[in-house]
């Protein structure tokens, strides 16, 4: 047998243990199947916990809110930052979240947690303070990602959307992430990890839990998760000009343009050609 | 002769800092702008659609003639929403040029918008690319802060206001009436058309929805003119474009080309498929778009000659699989990507996916049944065409064409696992057993 070590990763015929949660032990394959093979879909998973009823959303959070709705023509465009606010602030989407969001755009909290269900960004259930995405989307996948994925789920000993015990670190395979010359891919709270093989993503999460600070291969210093979702709220955080313009792979043609002298041709060779043609 | 490569979208990408407005403006950034504001603009459209530019993000539909669809006698605003929610597999053109050069895109929004009598446009970028969304963010305040959005835009009294909305994960908000609703706060699903957006878009009324690339190649249109454009590419696909190359090739990367170079000359600059392997199969646009083999090498990746192979040019994401991969492999991986994916509102594509990956799985694993070929062709039958959008078409592609080309693997998935014929190791970028062991 030559297949990946620690790799169940899409074998229907292998047991499949269920976690408290209810949820098959984090493969990818066990997504669908919790018990004795009875299939639930993304439409089944666990709802909101509204046991939790503690909120962080304070009246600043409010105004940031509404801040974020009076932005757009019509308020409620702006549902999907203002999720990602409360995400922000609670680590999660909360009941209090969805209500707060309700009230302000003048919807039901069917409405939003309706919504807010559709998006796999919006998470339900507590994260870690770092977010790891390991793109395993079928290019991703067969160059290494299963592999990489396998053996962070054996380091960490969690599964597909858990989080370590100490709160650090939350492991989820994503979904092809527009990176596919840097095959294969992994997103640490949505900054690359270009070229990533098992032993650096095991050494990048171990630095993470260590507290060290880690640089993104094309992008800022790492930030925590909850930081990076309140940019993605539409409040920049001002780290725009960290990291290069682009790196290796993005390069590849133009270098190459470069040495050979190759180039667009230029505005007049064309208007003059066009006159020669015309005569 | 055209060169082979043509940057122009790509040419500042290796500048310091090219994010940077004044680093833009030293390359001539913004001047198209001033020239376009001087232009009528029915004026700007004419150009465009005179230049030959078709979408980049994977239909190849005219772009000014998509601008010229928008009814300049209805009295509700106008919008432009850039489509910047690049997801398909594959794919991965427009977040290096956002992050490389937000303001080609942004100049070209101004320009475009300024086009069709706009006064608001969007860039709807995905959520899981945040130092894109922070150099778009920041591109656009710089913009503002040096007259080139906000109001009485460089004394010309047009006004346009951008804003910067981050998705949250959902590749069917690539499909442009689901991002509409995704932009209006709801679950991003299709609508149908009729009416086209362009009539009754975003918030019902007249809206354009353009790729990224396809927007920032505008301002080195009006720069240099159509001619300019329309003298690189082929008769009917004009103009350079992104290749991205990705896969088993010993130096993936990004390659601006005029349309219609070839995979082989690609592959010749790039040096090849890795060391001691060979191409087994190909995409030439994408996940979506059927798969070919080394008899396409010379297929010119234009929109005509790859639909004249029974594929599409797509995103001219040209993902490369040599012959250690697994096609049965590769099409279940491409197949759970389309049922995780599928937004649930159309029975077709919904459940059809679901079952397809059911057949798929036990074929992966060896135990395919007598007439499961069949039944996937089947499905994908009736999933092609009677789906909702064009998110369940594309989940078709893969399987129907990896049958055509390999049918024999499919045969083997009624008794040998994926991973006996293919060692997955083998495949992967730190594989260690010798080359060709």
């Amino acid at each position: 047998m030559s297949r990946p070590e620690g790799g169940s990763l899409s074998n229907p015929l292998e047991p499949l243990p269920a976690t408290p949660n209810g949820h098959a032990g984090g493969d990818i394959a066990s997504e669908e199947l919790v018990g004795h093979g009875h299939f639930v879909t993304h439409f089944d998973e666990p709802s909101l916990d509204y046991s939790i009823s503690e909120t962080k959303i304070t009246e600043t959070t409010l105004e940031e809110m509404r801040s974020i709705a009076a932005r757009y023509p019509q308020a409620r465009s702006a549902l999907l930052p203002m999720l990602h606010l409360v995400q922000s602030v609670e680590g999660r989407v909360t009941p209090a979240g969805i209500e707060a969001c309700a009230e302000i755009l003048g919807l039901t909290a069917a409405d939003v947690s309706g919504v807010a269900t559709f998006y796999t960004m919006y998470k339900r259930r507590p994260m870690g303070e770092y977010h790891v995405g390991v793109c395993t989307t079928a290019l991703c996948a067969i160059m290494g990602g299963d592999e990489v994925y396998a053996k962070l789920q054996d380091h960490l000993g969690i599964g597909n959307d858990e989080t370590t015990d100490d709160g650090k670190i939350t492991l989820e395979h994503v979904e092809c992430n527009a990176a596919c010359d840097f095959a294969p891919i992994m997103m640490i709270n949505w900054e690359f990890f270009d070229n990533t093989t098992p032993e650096k993503a095991i050494e990048v999460v171990d630095q993470l839990r260590a507290g060290a600070e880690v640089q993104s291969t094309r992008g800022a210093q790492v930030c925590a998760w909850k930081e990076a979702e309140r940019v993605l709220a539409g409040f920049p955080d001002g780290r725009a000009d960290e990291g290069p313009t682009a790196a290796g792979p993005s390069l590849l043609g133009l270098r190459i343009a470069e040495q050979r002298g190759w180039k667009a041709p230029d505005r007049e060779h064309v208007a003059d050609r066009k006159d020669e043609e015309a005569k | 002769m055209t060169d082979p490569l043509t940057p122009v979208l790509t040419a500042n990408w290796g500048d310091e800092r090219a994010w940077k407005l004044t680093n833009y403006e030293r390359r001539g950034g913004y001047q198209a702008l001033r020239s376009a504001l001087q232009m009528e603009p029915a004026d700007v459209v004419a150009l465009v659609k005179d230049s030959g530019l078709r979408g980049r993000g994977g239909a190849g539909f005219p772009t000014g003639m998509k601008w010229s669809f928008i009814p300049q006698d209805n009295p509700k605003p106008k919008y432009l929403v850039v489509n910047a929610d690049e997801s398909e597999p594959g794919t991965c053109k427009d977040i290096p040029l956002m992050m490389a050069s937000p303001h080609t895109l942004v100049e070209g929004v101004i320009i475009s918008a300024y086009a069709i009598r706009s006064n608001t446009a969007f860039i709807y970028v995905r959520g899981e690319v945040l130092h894109v969304v922070r150099r778009l963010q920041q591109a656009v305040r710089e913009a503002y802060s040096a007259g080139y959005a906000g109001k009485n835009i460089l004394d010309t009294g047009y006004d346009l206001e951008i804003i910067v909305h981050a998705g949250a994960g959902a590749y069917i908000c690539g499909e442009e009436t689901a991002l509409l609703d995704s932009l209006e706060g709801r679950r991003g699903q299709p609508r149908l058309r009729p009416p086209f957006p362009a009539v009754a878009g975003l918030y019902a009324s007249p809206t354009v929805i353009n790729n990224v690339e396809s927007i920032s190649s505008v301002p080195s249109i009006i720069s240099n003119g159509d001619d300019w454009f329309s003298s690189m590419g082929t008769e009917k696909s004009k103009g350079m474009t992104i290749y991205s190359l990705s896969g088993h090739v010993a130096n993936p990367g990004q390659f601006e080309a005029p349309l219609g170079i070839t995979l082989r000359e690609i592959l010749d600059l790039a040096g090849g498929i890795r060391e001691g392997h060979r191409l087994k199969f190909w995409t030439p646009g994408g996940s979506s778009t059927p798969m070919l083999t080394d008899e396409h090498l010379d297929v010119r990746l234009d929109y005509e000659s790859v639909a004249g192979v029974k594929s599409m040019l797509g995103t001219k994401a040209l993902q490369c699989f040599d012959e250690t991969t697994s096609v049965v492999r590769t099409v279940l991986r491409w197949t759970e990507f389309y049922k995780h994916e599928s937004c649930g509102k159309c029975t077709p594509c919904r459940e059809g996916t679901w079952w397809l990956v059911q057949i798929l799985k036990r074929m992966e694993a060896g135990h395919g049944e007598e007439g499961d070929i069949e039944k996937l062709l089947d499905l994908c039958d009736n999933i092609l065409g009677r789906a909702f959008c064009a998110l369940g078409d594309g989940a078709t592609s893969p399987i129907t064409s990896a049958i055509k080309y390999f049918r024999d693997e499919f045969e083997a998935a009624m008794h040998t696992p994926a991973w006996e014929l293919f060692p997955y190791e083998r495949s992967t970028i730190f594989v260690r057993e010798p080359v060709g062991a």
